[in-house]
């Protein structure tokens, strides 16, 4: 068999250069990796991600080595010359079984891996005791949507439109204006916060790379996904753009989500209410100036 | 003829020359461009696909300089956004259905009847009319530059591309180009399969058909399975934009999840469509230049065709940030991760058909093993990508960009500039040249490895595929001029080829019938070849048919050169 006619010298710098690469990546910490690893360090699920990615990028670089190496020392080695002749070897049948078994072993690996780790990148957290006092969710039927253990978390809705992100915060009284934003999304840390994606036109995506993955928004779809931004974050501001080709302006439909400590979230939350209010006061106003058919202002 | 009878100067009489086959008229042999034009010949129709693919490919290539230009820096303002849309979507379009898949038809319609002992293709004419459908294709489409070009991208996404968001000619013209390109690929593709299927040399059993036949007949089978899906697709989204229906539109009950099924039916076997024949013109130059056999034809074979297989079923796993149900998710993963064993089985055949071997350094072996070093990167991303929690983070950004140029340029157009070295000689009688040929490949390796393989650091670190611009964030214009030498290194490795193809045409060394002392039944016949392609069908008795003549002639010359000379 060829693997074995290898000679040892070879086969230890392999596995040295294998060994070297994997304990580099798994010691390296994750802003130094952010050449070869996905962005991290917003929200558990993308930690998560960015765990299960990192698994891969060892196994994945073991292959390139093994198979490389592989490649290159047989070019190296049984380059044409005077008085060497090719093998007439047609096949092994051994080999083969053995390769399949263990490729297929590392896909195997692989799955189980993925799924191992899938509860934590798709299932959100409670809300911490110091996060942002929540409801219980209603479950939407028919969708992804997964919600926290305890079952309450602050909902948001996202809505996508060429070009640009709306964010409706959903106060669960319909006799009052839902708070709402365009662009800036305003989240409180230590709490779980679920998205609801949808958009009003053509096919968008939600994508804020240190928050997780990107959830397509589909127009007549709800997509969910959640993100949870650590207590010690507050007011940082996470960057992010549609990822899904939506027309010309594609590239500057951008989005920021902005964490703020519970406590100036409940803030924010207030002065968009008295400003909602206001303005909703201001337009009466108006309105009854026009019925009255006086003059504005 | 009337020739009269002819006395010799020693007066004997001879017998006036009487032809063997008696005709009553003679149509003699078209000339000029009507040879071509009205041509049934499947090398004519084979040189015609591969010259109109590489044409489509140099205006796909110039697309793709204009894309890397734009973004070679932060914020420029070369393109706007109404022309950088349309460039990309033209540069997919092209690079899919006009060079790709037309050139691997067109090295499928010249060789692979060649390689069986055929004389020509099962149905000529039919032959001739799907390339005329491809060229017609290619132009309506093209045409499309004068009326507005299309700009929704390449997969053409409803509700984007219905008629309330793009209004114009452009996704039109890509509706009638998926429609003639269509009716061109699958007419070639039955064609392909009645050919295969019945006139093979006496001899050729299926397990003595060359790898690349072996592919070409997967090839045509996945184009048969996956062209009307399209084919259906593109007429409900051509009846919702101009006939009132709402299929793709979620406001009136339609539904945008399902053009995306029914493109990615279409859409991901036709990834294993450009790449298939690539693989079998790899296998097809590794044994030559290694002087062995392939390693494995039937691990090989097989391994092809559950490629072909599970290629079928794992269209939704360009769906996986769609809103989806996990197990359907699940699903996708799990298929798309068992692609990984047979492509894994595929490496490895090909790697030990050089171990032991004595391997000859010419220029379509460096494109061969090119291949097989990037492909291998290629494959491995693609597990990253099949693995859909991971997935939601590469999605749509440029590590897709990377991990599917790294498939499809150092994979299938690799593969295909292994073949045109490779059967250059057999196509014009000429060799390439050599040193260029080097030349070209270090300039392409060397490129194509620096456009893309800092993508996918920026795909990981947040840049999204398809935007006309960026602001300078992070490391990306950095990384972003960085791929655009790359991607102008490449594009003078491919220019090395061009001159070199253009040069050896005329002052190439003659070539001869078996230049590389090959494996296969085209080596066996003149280069290039007679229109009839064979005197005498040789029966085949093995895989390598052309090594058994070649030691058949040895046996004979020895034994004539023992037997006594008779005086």
């Amino acid at each position: 068999m060829p693997l074995k006619t290898l000679p040892t010298g070879l086969r230890k710098a392999f596995a040295a250069a294998a060994v070297t690469v994997s304990a580099t990546l798994l010691l390296a910490d994750s802003a130094s990796a952010s050449w070869i690893a996905p962005e991290t360090g917003g929200s558990p699920n993308a930690d998560s991600i960015h765990s299960l990615y990192m698994i891969l990028l060892v196994t994945g670089l073991i292959v390139f080595f093994a198979v490389e190496g592989l490649l290159v020392y047989t070019l190296w080695k049984f380059k044409a010359s005077r008085g060497h002749e090719a093998k007439q070897i047609h096949g092994d049948t051994r080999l083969e079984i053995g390769l399949t078994a263990g490729s297929a072993l590392i896909v195997i690996i692989l799955a189980i891996v993925s799924f191992m780790k899938l509860g934590d990148i798709r299932n959100p957290p409670n809300s911490d005791a110091a996060g942002f006092p929540t409801t219980k969710v209603v479950a939407d039927p028919g969708t992804n949507q997964k919600i926290p253990k305890d079952g309450k978390a602050l909902t948001i809705k996202v809505t996508a439109f060429q070009y640009g992100f709306r964010f409706t915060y959903d106060d669960g009284d319909p006799s009052t204006q839902d708070v709402y934003a365009y662009r800036d999304l305003y989240a409180p840390t230590n709490t779980t916060v679920l998205l609801s994606i949808t958009s009003q036109d053509v096919n968008h995506a939600w994508w804020i790379p240190k928050l997780g993955g990107k959830f397509d928004a589909v127009n007549g779809f709800n997509n969910w996904t959640w993100f949870k931004v650590p207590g010690d974050l507050a007011g940082t501001t996470f960057r992010g753009q549609c990822a899904e080709l939506c027309g010309r302006n594609h590239a500057n439909m951008t989005a920021s989500v902005h964490a703020l400590s519970p406590s100036d979230f409940a803030k924010w939350l207030e002065d968009k209410k008295t400003q909602l209010a206001e303005s909703k006061d201001a337009a009466a106003k108006q309105r009854q100036l026009i019925d009255a058919g006086k003059p504005l202002g | 003829m009337a020739a009269a009878d002819v006395t010799t100067k020693t007066g004997e009489r001879t017998l006036p020359k009487v032809p063997l086959l008696t005709t009553s008229s003679v149509e003699r042999p078209l000339t000029g461009w009507r040879a071509w034009v009205l041509t049934t010949d499947h090398k004519k129709i084979g040189l015609m696909y591969i010259v109109a693919a590489l044409i489509f490919f140099v205006l796909g290539g110039v697309e793709a300089l204009l894309i890397r230009t734009q973004l070679g820096t932060p914020d420029n303002t070369l393109l706007d956004p109404h022309t950088y849309n349309s460039i990309l979507t033209m540069h997919g379009v092209t690079m899919v259905f006009l060079f790709v898949i037309p050139i691997m038809a067109g090295f499928g319609n010249y060789i692979a009847p060649i390689q069986i002992g055929a004389r020509d293709m099962a149905f000529p004419k039919l032959n001739a009319l799907s390339f005329w459908f491809f060229l017609a294709g290619g132009i309506v489409f093209y045409a499309s530059l004068f009326f507005g070009a299309p700009e929704a991208g390449w997969t053409m996404y409803a509700p984007l591309s219905d008629d309330a968001f793009t209004p114009g000619f452009g996704t039109d013209a890509f509706i009638f180009l998926a429609h003639l390109t269509g009716i061109s690929s699958l007419v070639g593709s039955v064609n392909f399969v009645v050919t295969i299927a019945n006139m093979r040399a006496p001899g050729m059993g299926w397990g003595r058909m060359p790898i690349f036949v072996w592919t070409i007949l997967i090839y045509a089978v996945m184009l048969i399975i996956a062209l009307p899906v399209i084919a259906v697709a593109v007429t409900l989204l051509l009846t919702d934009r101009h006939f009132g229906t709402h299929f793709f539109d979620s406001t009136q009950g339609g539904d945008p999840m399902l053009w995306q099924h029914l493109f990615w039916f279409f859409g991901h076997p036709e990834v294993y469509i450009m790449i298939i024949p690539g693989f079998g013109i790899i296998s097809e130059v590794l044994p030559v230049f290694s002087r062995k056999p392939v390693f494995g034809y039937k691990a090989l074979a097989a391994a092809t065709a559950s490629i072909a297989f599970l290629g079928t079923l794992v269209w939704a796993h360009h769906m996986f940030t769609t809103p989806s149900p996990t197990a359907v998710l699940v699903f996708f993963m799990i298929g798309s991760f068992l692609i990984g064993v047979p492509t894994g089985i595929k490496l490895f055949n090909w790697i030990f058909t050089m171990y032991h071997g004595a391997i000859e350094f010419k220029t379509p072996l460096l494109f061969a093993c090119g291949f097989l070093s990037m492909f291998l990167i290629g494959g491995i991303t693609g597990i990253f990508l099949a693995t859909f929690p991971v997935d939601w983070q590469l999605h749509d950004s440029y590590f897709v960009v990377a991990h599917f140029h790294y498939v499809l340029v150092g994979g299938a157009m690799f593969s295909i500039t292994a073949g045109l070295y490779y059967w250059f000689p057999k196509f014009t009688g000429r060799m390439m040249g050599e040193t260029l040929g080097k030349w070209s490949f270090w300039f392409m390796f060397i490129g194509f490895n620096t456009t893309f393989l800092v993508q996918h650091s920026l795909g990981l670190s947040g840049m999204p595929r398809r935007i006309y611009e960026y602001g300078d964030y992070g490391h990306w214009a950095t990384l972003n001029l960085i791929s655009t030498i790359g991607a102008y290194t490449l594009a003078i490795g491919l220019l090395l080829s061009m001159i070199n193809g253009y040069r050896s045409l005329k002052n190439g060394a003659k070539a001869g019938p078996d230049p590389w002392r090959a494996n296969t039944l085209e080596w066996f016949i003149p280069s290039p070849p007679p229109a009839h392609n064979f005197d005498i069908i040789p029966t085949v008795r093995s895989v390598e048919p052309m090594k058994d003549i070649r030691q058949e002639v040895a046996a004979r010359s020895q034994t004539a050169s023992e037997e006594p000379a008779q005086a």
